[in-house]
């Protein structure tokens, strides 16, 4: 490593964070392919089915045969898209899922970037990925894209102030907006000192506008492949993969803040022998499959939202929950019982 | 009042949602009924209307006399027959054919036959990879039926009582 | 020229093409997005400038929710291209008096001897790792500036409040449905379970019940 460090001279940090970068977005486009196949086979035996099981043992190859697949396929633009922007959809949808990961710790030492207000940061970047969505449904110029494109433009704008509430209350509690802070803000003997349980209405409100962010069922208004087929009805190929694929990678995003920010991150269940011999690496990686299931859980569970109710559950149920508890966390912070919170 | 403030915990709190989750997460193992396709197959009644097949008499020769009732009766007009006198006298078909891809297996065609010529076999997992291959022939029809006779033999005469 | 001149040209290269996109672009939609555009480097320039909070603020805010609601608007228009280019050389002088205006105002106050009075000139302090821009803005806006801050807020509140007190009409004649009652019906207050004597009968002997598979 000093080797190269003293060969590539001044230009090694860049060549560093590439490398690191890789290392990140690599395993992680893995991860998104064995998401979707956890999900088919969770779905399918929650449904009394088995499953993939065709392509290598067990199925395990069957996200590879799709992704050659939809590599394989031609990618169709519509005569009367507009197609720059159709093209530029799924790239504006697939950045932002990616970016915020430079700022996702996977434990006090390991982040790309270690930034002061990493929190914030993953809030901005992910509220870009609308513009995927938004373009695609109008460069398509079709109207079930573009219908499904503005559902999820509202629905994404909508929760995203539950969601930044929620956050409000875990920031306040770690009085910190990095997310290494905050995590070993939750330290305790056992699970009970994570925040999900003081926060427990924001860890629920979290958790369920983040369903609606991702666009995922029950919240899938979005797609509604049964009445719409959705924002990418267009899309063939490489190009539906992309969306695919970020749909996917946000999911784990979700399911990894959710685990910083409520279950503690890289923190063992209990801070006793034969819990904190696991290094949190593994901790974490168990607290996002866990949240992950849980997504799939859902979509195997609930039948999908209609579009008014998913409106009023964002603003009129989530919104005050989250009000009403800021303003519990806010008022016992100040009283003895203050150290429950902090 | 109770009962409005009982709902609103209730909804609050999530409840039937979480009964919904142990729902699903309860058949999550419960014994999966998957048929494995090709390994593992349905049991099938005798009366499956599958591929067609032209029958033979047990002497070889073929049972049909071009009554053309199958013809008639077609809903979506699927079967063409043309038929010639033989040398000895019997009436006979030249051309027999099923365009499959119009076929609805109503099995009109089995009802009609006053000789058991045309039958419908259990046979359902066939394909073609041309525009053409569907379109099954006289010699096709008979093959197939000389191929699967013993079953079709057997299916008739599970079938017979109730005809 | 070093590194950091060379990313702080290229993006303010990026941000006046685009500032520029976003006047003469055609298409409505592509001037938002080109808006968009203009607004990322804009806090990319931000973050350069140590005002990171600012910077993804102005991303949360503007990238994330006002352009979006934007090119909802623009996205639903039918517009007639033609006639948005009419009455262009008509309205030039006016605009280009504006625009001079403008451009004049804003040279007598970066020219101004007040503007750069704490003498540091454009460069802000630089501050070391530990430094939390976010804090010290915090600490500013809830300490010093408290006042301000909060009257500001009120009167957002206020003008929230009268926006929709000025476009909110109840109609009564209007039929619309209710989630919250919809959601909160029970099976008993809609159904009512009437026991037939067919049925009666049926429950006291299930085994002798005709089933219909074999009735037909």
């Amino acid at each position: 490593m000093e080797f190269l460090q003293s060969l590539l001279g001044p230009l090694w940090p860049l060549v560093w964070t590439l490398v690191k970068i890789v290392v990140i977005v690599g395993p992680l486009l893995l991860a998104v392919a064995y998401v979707t196949y956890a999900e088919r086979k969770v779905i399918g035996y929650m449904q009394v089915r088995i499953g993939p099981n065709r392509v290598g043992p067990l199925g395990l190859l069957q996200p590879i045969a799709d992704g050659v697949k939809l590599m394989m396929k031609e990618i169709i633009i519509p005569s009367g898209a507009n197609k720059k922007l159709f093209l530029l959809g799924p790239v504006l949808a697939m950045a932002p899922a990616l970016a915020a990961w430079a700022v996702v710790p996977f434990s006090p030492e390991l982040v790309l970037a270690n930034i002061d207000a990493s929190l914030l940061y993953i809030m901005a970047i992910t509220s870009m990925g609308v513009y995927g969505i938004v373009l695609a449904g109008w460069a398509s110029n079709s109207k079930y894209p573009f219908l499904g494109a503005m559902r999820s433009a509202a629905q994404i704008v909508s929760y995203e102030i539950a969601m930044g509430f929620a956050l409000v209350g875990v920031l306040m509690a770690a009085q910190s907006l990095n997310l290494v802070e905050i995590v070993n803000a939750q330290k305790g003997t056992t699970f009970f000192s994570w925040y999900w349980l003081p926060l427990f209405p924001m860890f629920v409100v979290y958790l369920v506008s983040s369903v609606a962010e991702i666009n995922r069922a029950p919240f899938d208004v979005a797609e509604g492949e049964s009445e719409i087929v959705g924002f990418h009805a267009e899309y063939s190929g490489m190009a539906f993969a992309v969306f695919f694929l970020a749909e996917y990678a946000n999911m784990i995003l979700v399911a990894t803040l959710s685990s910083l920010l409520f279950l503690g991150g890289w923190l063992p269940l209990f801070d006793i022998a034969p819990f904190n011999w696991i290094p949190g690496f593994f901790w974490l990686m168990a607290k996002i499959c866990f949240v992950l299931f849980l997504f799939l859980w859902f979509r195997a569970t609930f039948p999908r939202y209609r579009y008014d109710q998913i409106m009023r559950l964002g603003w009129k149920v989530f919104i005050p929950v989250t009000l009403v508890w800021l303003l519990v966390v806010g008022g016992m912070m100040q009283t003895p019982l203050g150290y429950l919170f902090h | 009042m109770m009962k409005r403030l009982n709902a609103f915990f209730k909804s609050l709190l999530l409840i039937e949602l979480l009964q919904g989750m142990a729902v699903t997460g309860r058949y999550l193992f419960a014994r999966k009924i998957t048929v494995q396709f090709p390994e593992e197959r349905t049991p099938m009644s005798p009366r499956f209307r599958g591929l067609h097949a032209l029958r033979r008499y047990p002497n070889g020769e073929e049972r049909c006399i071009a009554c053309k009732l199958c013809e008639a009766v077609c809903p979506a007009m699927a079967i063409h027959i043309d038929m010639e006198e033989r040398a000895d006298g019997t009436r006979r078909t030249t051309r027999y054919d099923i365009d499959l891809t119009k076929c609805i297996f109503c099995g009109f065609c089995e009802e009609s036959c006053p000789v058991d010529s045309i039958v419908e076999t259990r046979i359902f997992d066939y394909h073609g990879e041309k525009r053409g291959d569907l379109y099954y022939t006289k010699p096709m029809l008979l093959a197939v039926g000389d191929k699967h006779e013993a079953q079709i033999a057997r299916d008739r005469a599970a079938d017979a009582k109730y005809r | 020229m070093n590194a950091q001149m060379l990313i702080f040209y290229l993006f303010a290269t990026i941000l006046l093409f685009a500032a520029v996109r976003v006047v003469t672009a055609r298409n409505p939609v592509h001037s938002a997005l080109y808006l968009v555009l203009s607004f990322f480097t804009a806090a990319a320039l931000w973050i350069m400038l140590q005002a990171e909070f600012l910077a993804i603020v102005l991303v949360l805010v503007y990238v994330g929710a006002v352009m979006v609601l934007f090119l909802f608007v623009v996205m639903m228009l039918d517009i007639n291209y033609d006639t948005l280019r009419e009455g262009f050389w008509s309205n030039l002088p006016f605009a280009l008096t504006v625009a001079i205006l403008m451009a004049a105002e804003m040279v007598v106050v970066l020219a101004g001897r007040d503007f750069w009075a704490n003498g540091s000139g454009s460069v802000p302090t630089l501050h070391g790792p530990g430094y939390s821009n976010t804090k010290e803005l915090g600490r500013l806006i809830y300490t010093e500036y408290v006042y301000p801050f909060e009257i500001a807020s009120v009167i957002l509140l206020v003008a929230i409040v009268a926006a929709i007190a000025l476009t909110l009409r109840r109609r009564k004649d209007t039929k619309f449905q209710d989630p919250a009652a919809q959601i909160a019906v029970r099976r008993n207050d809609r159904l009512r379970i009437i026991p037939v004597a067919a049925d009666t009968k049926l429950m006291k002997k299930p085994e002798d019940a005709p089933q219909s598979e074999q009735t037909s």
